[in-house]
């Protein structure tokens, strides 16, 4: 019991919880489980990312090219589309999976080869990568009208009474949560983030590592890029610009340690799932959707303010065992 | 030299040669890209070597290079502020918001510095006060301040500063020496002094390479990463002023992306990402070189977005090659 109560998703479900009631009070309609499947679908692209994010941030590093990188692929996807309608729709998908993961391994080669630091390299890629959005566009749409039917319609399709881009996150969350759990992949992350130096004496090779968690970061990006164009059906250069942040802010929010080692699954869908639900919540109570940013920054700050207390006293806790066991 | 093994118990008698070590630093290289860019430039097109033209293209960089200084030095010490285009945004805001209760010039400045140097402190406090790591503590103000302005403002936008507002943004001190390069050379003078040849500047190093040992020899290590962070919400303020005077408006997403290109310019400028080494030589002439790259390439008719691949790509290679060079070097010794 005191575990359940000391546990951040617990009580980051329970403030998505009270903001859920607060907004039923006034407004009945809004807690009607197909809202809430609505908010859930709205906000799976960035609960996927979120992972990504979580997986790379668990190794010290940070990936800011994370919007970039779905940006060019969905255009990549998009012009592909309208120039061979007729490549299905699947392979499509697996081709976004690839270029995003290449994409990703572009970022983890120079963080593990050339060991430049995460946020340098992925500063000067998510301004390349966007860059390249409008050199392989010439600044161009991809409108709804050069889409096939195929490609706007497949995420839009239901399966067992939940829209398949839902379903696309709980798959994604269920691989990640069994990579972060169940492999020596998953145990590597976390390791190095806690102590790179041991993590070296127990046979981990942490640039690789790191490498691999900027793989599966870039083939989310790709993957979320395809679904981000069918969804909001148009391609252009300013697709998720400045996403990079928000990315970012779901994880702290969800209790992912900047410092690398420290994060859930469930946090990180969490923290996503709790800037979805503000953000559907705004516009229903009548407050101006520009209070969305500074709502969301607060709650960042909020949020990290809350991480760092209960991280230090976990410190202590443990200091305290092993004085008694001593 | 760079490792412990590779140079075994051998201790030089003396440094290397002051010349030498000048030649082979990171600043002649940055000294080599700039002359570089610059005479393909004046190859490239026919308009650029012109005095007026060359004025222009410090515009390109006077703003964003005034906020780089101070952030040097955050980043010498081994924190970061990425809330610096939210300063920005909300100092300009509050400026015009003040400019419709009718504020005469010097009230507006300092509306925009005083907004700055809180908005710092705001950070400072939050990193030193509780002890918060500063990437995430700025990123939660980047939304916070960007926000604050959006609440503000709208989708609107205040217009109709006063004339001599507008001289910090447009004004020339001489013939085609702006106000605002001014400015930023003498900013980079106090940096450079108050970095290389003071007791605060060496404290900032120290705390840089070892922030537990900086504290254990004296040196109070939050106060002074609170003064560096209120620094640069100061530099940010005047930056705001100069950018709202230049424009004559304000909106909400003014300054958008800057914070990039100032972390951009001091990496460039051969600050060390980790903390602890840098000079503001190094981050003057990398604010120079972007501002000759993006004008150049605007000279050639590049389109905006296609010169941040060149300044991406460039922030890349400039710290890749130094390591490769290495790697390379200790291969073949």
């Amino acid at each position: 019991m005191n575990r359940v109560l000391k546990s951040r998703e617990v009580w980051l479900g329970l403030a998505i919880l009270a903001v859920l009631v607060l907004v039923t009070l006034r407004f009945p309609r809004f807690s009607q489980p197909s809202n809430l499947l609505t908010i859930f679908n709205d906000t799976s692209i960035l609960m996927m990312l979120a992972l990504g994010q979580m997986a790379v941030i668990l190794t010290r590093s940070i990936d800011l090219s994370m919007a970039s990188n779905l940006a060019l692929t969905g255009m990549v996807v998009a012009m592909t589309n309208a120039a061979f309608p007729f490549i299905p729709i699947p392979l499509l998908i697996a081709g976004c999976i690839v270029v995003g993961a290449g994409l990703g391994a572009f970022n983890g080669i120079l963080v593990w080869k050339l060991d430049i630091p995460p946020i340098v390299v992925t500063l000067g890629t998510l301004t390349i990568f966007r860059g390249l959005v409008f050199v392989i566009s010439g600044g161009a749409w991809v409108n709804a009208a050069q889409m096939s039917t195929d490609f706007i319609q497949l995420q839009r399709g239901s399966f067992l009474g939940l829209p398949i881009l839902s379903w696309f996150a709980i798959v994604v969350a269920a691989l990640v949560y069994v990579l972060m759990t169940r492999t020596a992949w998953g145990r590597a992350f976390y390791a190095i983030g806690v102590n790179p130096t041991a993590s070296v004496y127990t046979g981990i090779d942490v640039g690789r590592t790191k490498f691999l968690a900027f793989v599966l970061s870039g083939a989310i990006s790709g993957l979320c890029g395809y679904l981000w164009i069918s969804r909001y059906v148009i391609a252009s250069v300013e697709v998720a610009s400045g996403y990079e942040l928000t990315i970012v802010a779901a994880c702290v929010i969800g209790g992912v340690s900047i410092a690398g080692g420290i994060g859930t699954v469930g946090g990180a869908l969490l923290g996503a799932l709790f800037l979805g639900v503000v953000n559907n919540a705004l516009p229903v109570i009548g407050v101006s959707p520009f209070w969305q940013m500074a709502i969301s920054g607060a709650a960042i700050l909020l949020a990290v303010v809350l991480n760092a207390s209960s991280e230090r006293t976990k410190g202590r806790i443990i200091l305290k065992k092993a004085e008694v066991a001593a | 030299m760079t490792d412990a093994t590779a140079t075994g118990r051998h201790l030089p008698d003396r440094l290397d040669n002051p010349l030498k070590s000048a030649v082979v630093s990171w600043e002649s290289l940055l000294v080599l890209v700039a002359l570089g860019i610059f005479i393909g430039n004046s190859f490239a097109s026919p308009y650029f070597l012109n005095a007026w033209s060359l004025s222009d293209l410090t515009f390109n960089f006077t703003e964003k290079g005034l906020i780089a200084l101070a952030m040097a030095l955050v980043i010498i010490t081994g924190e970061i502020d990425l809330s610096v285009a939210s300063i920005i945004a909300l100092a300009s805001t509050l400026m015009g918001l003040a400019l419709q209760f009718g504020a005469d010039t010097p009230t507006l400045v300092a509306v925009g510095v005083g907004v700055g140097i809180l908005c710092g402190a705001f950070n400072g406090f939050l990193v030193t006060g509780l002890k918060l790591p500063s990437i995430v503590v700025t990123i939660g103000t980047m939304s916070l301040f960007r926000g604050i302005a959006f609440i503000i403002l709208g989708d609107q936008s205040y217009k109709g500063y006063p004339k001599d507002f507008s001289w910090f943004g447009q004004g020339y001190v001489w013939w085609v020496v702006s106000f605002e390069l001014v400015l930023f050379l003498v900013a980079a003078a106090i940096f450079y002094v108050l970095l290389h040849r003071t007791n605060f500047g060496r404290r900032v190093f120290a705390i840089g390479n070892n922030a537990t040992a900086a504290r254990f020899s004296g040196v109070r290590v939050d106060r002074i990463k609170f003064v560096l962070f209120c620094l640069t919400g100061l530099m940010s303020g005047i930056a705001a002023v100069l950018l709202t005077a230049r424009l004559g408006s304000t909106r909400p997403s003014i300054a958008q992306g800057f914070e990039l290109d100032v972390v951009t310019m001091v990496v460039l400028g051969g600050v060390s990402i980790m903390g602890g080494a840098g000079s503001i030589l190094g981050v003057v002439l990398a604010a120079l070189i972007i501002g000759l790259v993006t004008f150049g390439l605007g000279l050639l008719n590049v389109p905006g977005i296609v010169m941040t691949i060149f300044t991406g790509a460039l922030l890349i290679v400039v710290i890749a090659l130094p390591i490769l060079f290495r790697m390379f070097r200790e291969r073949r010794g």
